[in-house]
């Protein structure tokens, strides 16, 4: 069977994402601070609202039993978000924890796709097989969400040596929380991409919480970006509720990891404005705490900085959020309208290479 | 025609589809300047070079992980672990991700890879270096798991894993790599997935695969000189397992005994035995009878460790037994 994967054509990333005027520098360490262009940063505005509206609907949908199993959402994380998928190109691959709905929508991928798969329809990016924690689509070159710990770090590497192996430009970037930064995949994987020079930005997401354990209190060295130097291996903070900055840093990782093939730690931080999943009252956090977190919103403080640029004012920007309501409506309604996936597609998926004894047995049904 | 050895055939395999394919290469703990612990890729290095015959750190999480991630991109790598035991620190890997990767994503992407791995006890390793659990991947749905036990099959069987869209872990024996057979010089890649009458006997059927396969066709010769007509199936595929050749065999012979390398509570021969009873019980003259390890930490002592292999003397035994509780003599 021939990989779709790789000779997929990559998909057609939104013109708006990734126009700036300044380029970004060769040099990761100290990024230029870019001065979008205002259509650019409208973009960005747009972008961040389309998430924050799609995971209050998700939200939603979920209370309502519309989604079921588990669902985390990108609540607060929208201008780390927007700002790492603008700085990838269509070419580049990507690979996620389980908290990446935003990521899906920032590459690109239809709302009413993304949507569908919560819901577990047919019509969703993994035909209703994967759910929220499990996105995958070929065209945008996400490949994967993954709802293992830590799981997803090999297999961005090896994504990464795939491309190395083929002399390819394109680049990898894996993301995850910050508690990931303590399991044995995430050791065994910067090694590996130190050692062999691989094209892969890897990007801790750093909002505090492991569930409900601090950074903390979890990890002994907590400025988590500084694990890059066990590596000789360079690596780089930045505030994840700053747009700019984050592209910032992440074009100057990627295109490190583009012209030199050389891996980069890049850690953001934000705030997780909710509990770690929908469920999740996140009674772990102090009245002042929760105040704190309105004041840290991402969204808002964007919204105030492009009024105060003259870049969008307030009607305009009502304008917008009319806009992305209306598809995340769409979406929802969509969702709800798909067909579950049917029960003779069961057996479909189990393996790509059809074989001969392979089990198509239901619960109930014998073996001779 | 040439006659080699289990070891030889796995290299000439591995160097012809590495000539044939450009996608397909190796990595592993030691396979490059060192040739492999087995020596299974002796000389890969010195001809084709680190690029594709890749030395990794002892990270088996992370390089197994890595061959996933490399053949979601449409790379054929062949991943060595050093042995079975070694595998349980790539668990969640291969459970998790190349198991599930196909299905998870709605069929979006394919992950061809090998995990090739010697299991085998009886060499003085002591307990964590004597395990035989490819039951652990056998019961993976996604998985494809395979056990040749003759040189011919090796290359066969290595061919087809090579080639299939699938992750296949594909077992090995540190007692089978000396072992001599006859490997044709054009072999077609084998039918994933099928079983083997290995030999035809109409009065007992022993089930068998790799090292233990070997046993009952050492068996299968002394119950012949006292008039015993033992048939045996090699099942050379654990999963997906060909209930179909086992079922039809004992429907023949009405009695069976199956030999394994394995422990026996939940192992292979349990699921074997259930396939019999639902197959054939109306066939059955005689319980089915299951040789395997005996259930404890494999001792480093050579005589506790022999007094805990399954081997030919209880094979034989077993299938006395059987025979005898069948009532037929």
């Amino acid at each position: 069977m021939e990989n779709p994967i790789a000779r997929a054509p990559a998909y057609e990333g939104k013109a708006s994402m990734g126009d700036t005027e300044t380029r970004s520098p060769a040099r990761p360490r100290r990024p230029r601070k870019s001065r979008p262009k205002p259509e650019t940063l409208v973009g960005y505005y747009r972008q961040m609202l389309l998430i924050r509206r799609f995971e209050e609907r998700a939200a939603r949908a979920y209370t309502e039993a519309k989604i079921g199993g588990y669902c985390h959402l990108n609540l607060g994380e929208e201008a780390t978000v927007t700002g790492l998928m603008a700085a990838l190109d269509p070419r580049d691959y990507l690979f996620t924890n389980y908290r990446e709905h935003g990521y899906a929508l920032a590459r690109g991928i239809e709302s009413r796709r993304v949507m569908a798969e919560l819901y577990g329809r047919s019509t969703g990016v993994s035909k209703g097989w994967g759910g929220s924690m499990h996105l995958f689509d070929t065209g945008s070159r996400l490949l994967g969400g993954y709802g293992i710990v830590g799981g997803q770090l090999p297999l961005a590497t090896g994504a990464a040596l795939a491309i190395s192996y083929r002399g390819g430009d394109e680049v990898v970037m894996c993301q995850m929380g910050d508690g990931t930064t303590n399991i044995g995949a995430f050791h065994e994987s910067l090694n590996m991409a130190a050692l062999w020079n691989l094209p892969i930005v890897y990007v801790v997401v750093n909002n505090g919480l492991g569930m409900g354990t601090t950074v903390a209190h979890s990890s002994a060295e907590p400025e988590l970006h500084k694990r890059a130097a066990a590596y000789r291996m360079e690596g780089a903070q930045v505030d994840g509720s700053d747009v700019t900055a984050v592209r910032d840093a992440a074009s100057a990782a990627v295109e490190l990891a583009r012209a030199e093939s050389r891996p980069f730690l890049l850690e953001t931080t934000s705030p997780r404005l909710r509990g770690h999943s929908v469920v999740d009252p996140a009674r772990y956090r102090t009245a002042e705490e929760k105040d704190e977190l309105k004041a840290a919103d991402p969204l808002a403080r964007f919204a105030l900085e492009l009024e105060e640029h003259g870049v969008l004012d307030a009607e305009a920007r009502d304008k917008l959020d009319a806009d992305v309501k209306a598809e995340v409506d769409d979406a929802a309604a969509f969702a709800d309208q798909s067909p579950h996936p049917d029960v003779s597609t069961l057996f479909d998926y189990t393996y790509a290479t059809p074989v001969a004894g392979e089990s198509r047995r239901l619960p109930a049904d014998p073996v001779f | 025609m040439a006659t080699v050895t289990y070891r030889q055939a796995l290299r000439d395999t591995l160097r012809a589809e590495m000539l044939r394919d450009e996608d397909v290469f190796l990595m592993g703990e030691e396979i490059g300047v060192f040739e492999g612990s087995y020596k299974i890729t002796e000389g890969l290095l010195k001809e084709f070079g680190p690029r594709r015959v890749r030395d990794t750190p002892i990270a088996e999480e992370g390089f197994v992980g890595a061959a996933i991630g490399a053949a979601m991109l449409g790379l054929r790598p062949v991943v060595e672990i050093m042995t079975i035991n070694f595998s349980l620190l790539a668990l969640d890997q291969i459970v998790n991700h190349a198991a599930k990767i196909y299905g998870m994503f709605g069929g979006q992407c394919s992950v061809p890879m090998v995990i090739r791995t010697p299991g085998g006890g009886g060499q003085q390793l002591g307990a964590t270096h004597s395990q035989n659990v490819e039951l652990f991947y056998s019961f993976i749905p996604g998985l494809k798991v395979l056990a040749p036990s003759t040189p011919a099959e090796a290359s066969s069987m290595l061919k087809a894993a090579i080639r299939d869209d699938d992750p296949v872990l594909f077992l090995e024996n540190l007692a089978l790599y000396n072992t001599r057979g006859e490997v044709p010089e054009e072999l077609a890649p084998a039918e994933i997935g099928r079983a083997a009458v290995t030999r035809e006997g109409t009065d007992i059927t022993i089930v068998a695969y790799s090292r233990m396969a070997h046993v009952a066709a050492e068996v299968a010769e002394k119950l012949a000189a006292d008039g015993i007509s033992a048939e045996i199936v090699d099942l050379r595929s654990l999963r997906p397992l060909d209930r179909e050749t086992i079922v039809a065999s004992v429907r023949r012979t009405g009695s069976a005994v199956v030999a394994e390398d394995d422990w026996l509570t939940y192992g292979i021969g349990a699921e074997i035995a259930a396939t019999i009873q639902e197959g054939a019980f109306d066939w059955l003259d005689a319980p089915v009878r299951r040789v395997a390890m005996a259930e404890v930490p494999l001792p480093y002592s050579k005589p506790l460790e022999l007094a805990a292999l399954p081997s030919a003397d209880s094979l034989v035994t077993a299938v006395h037994d059987t025979l005898a509780a069948t009532g037929r003599r």
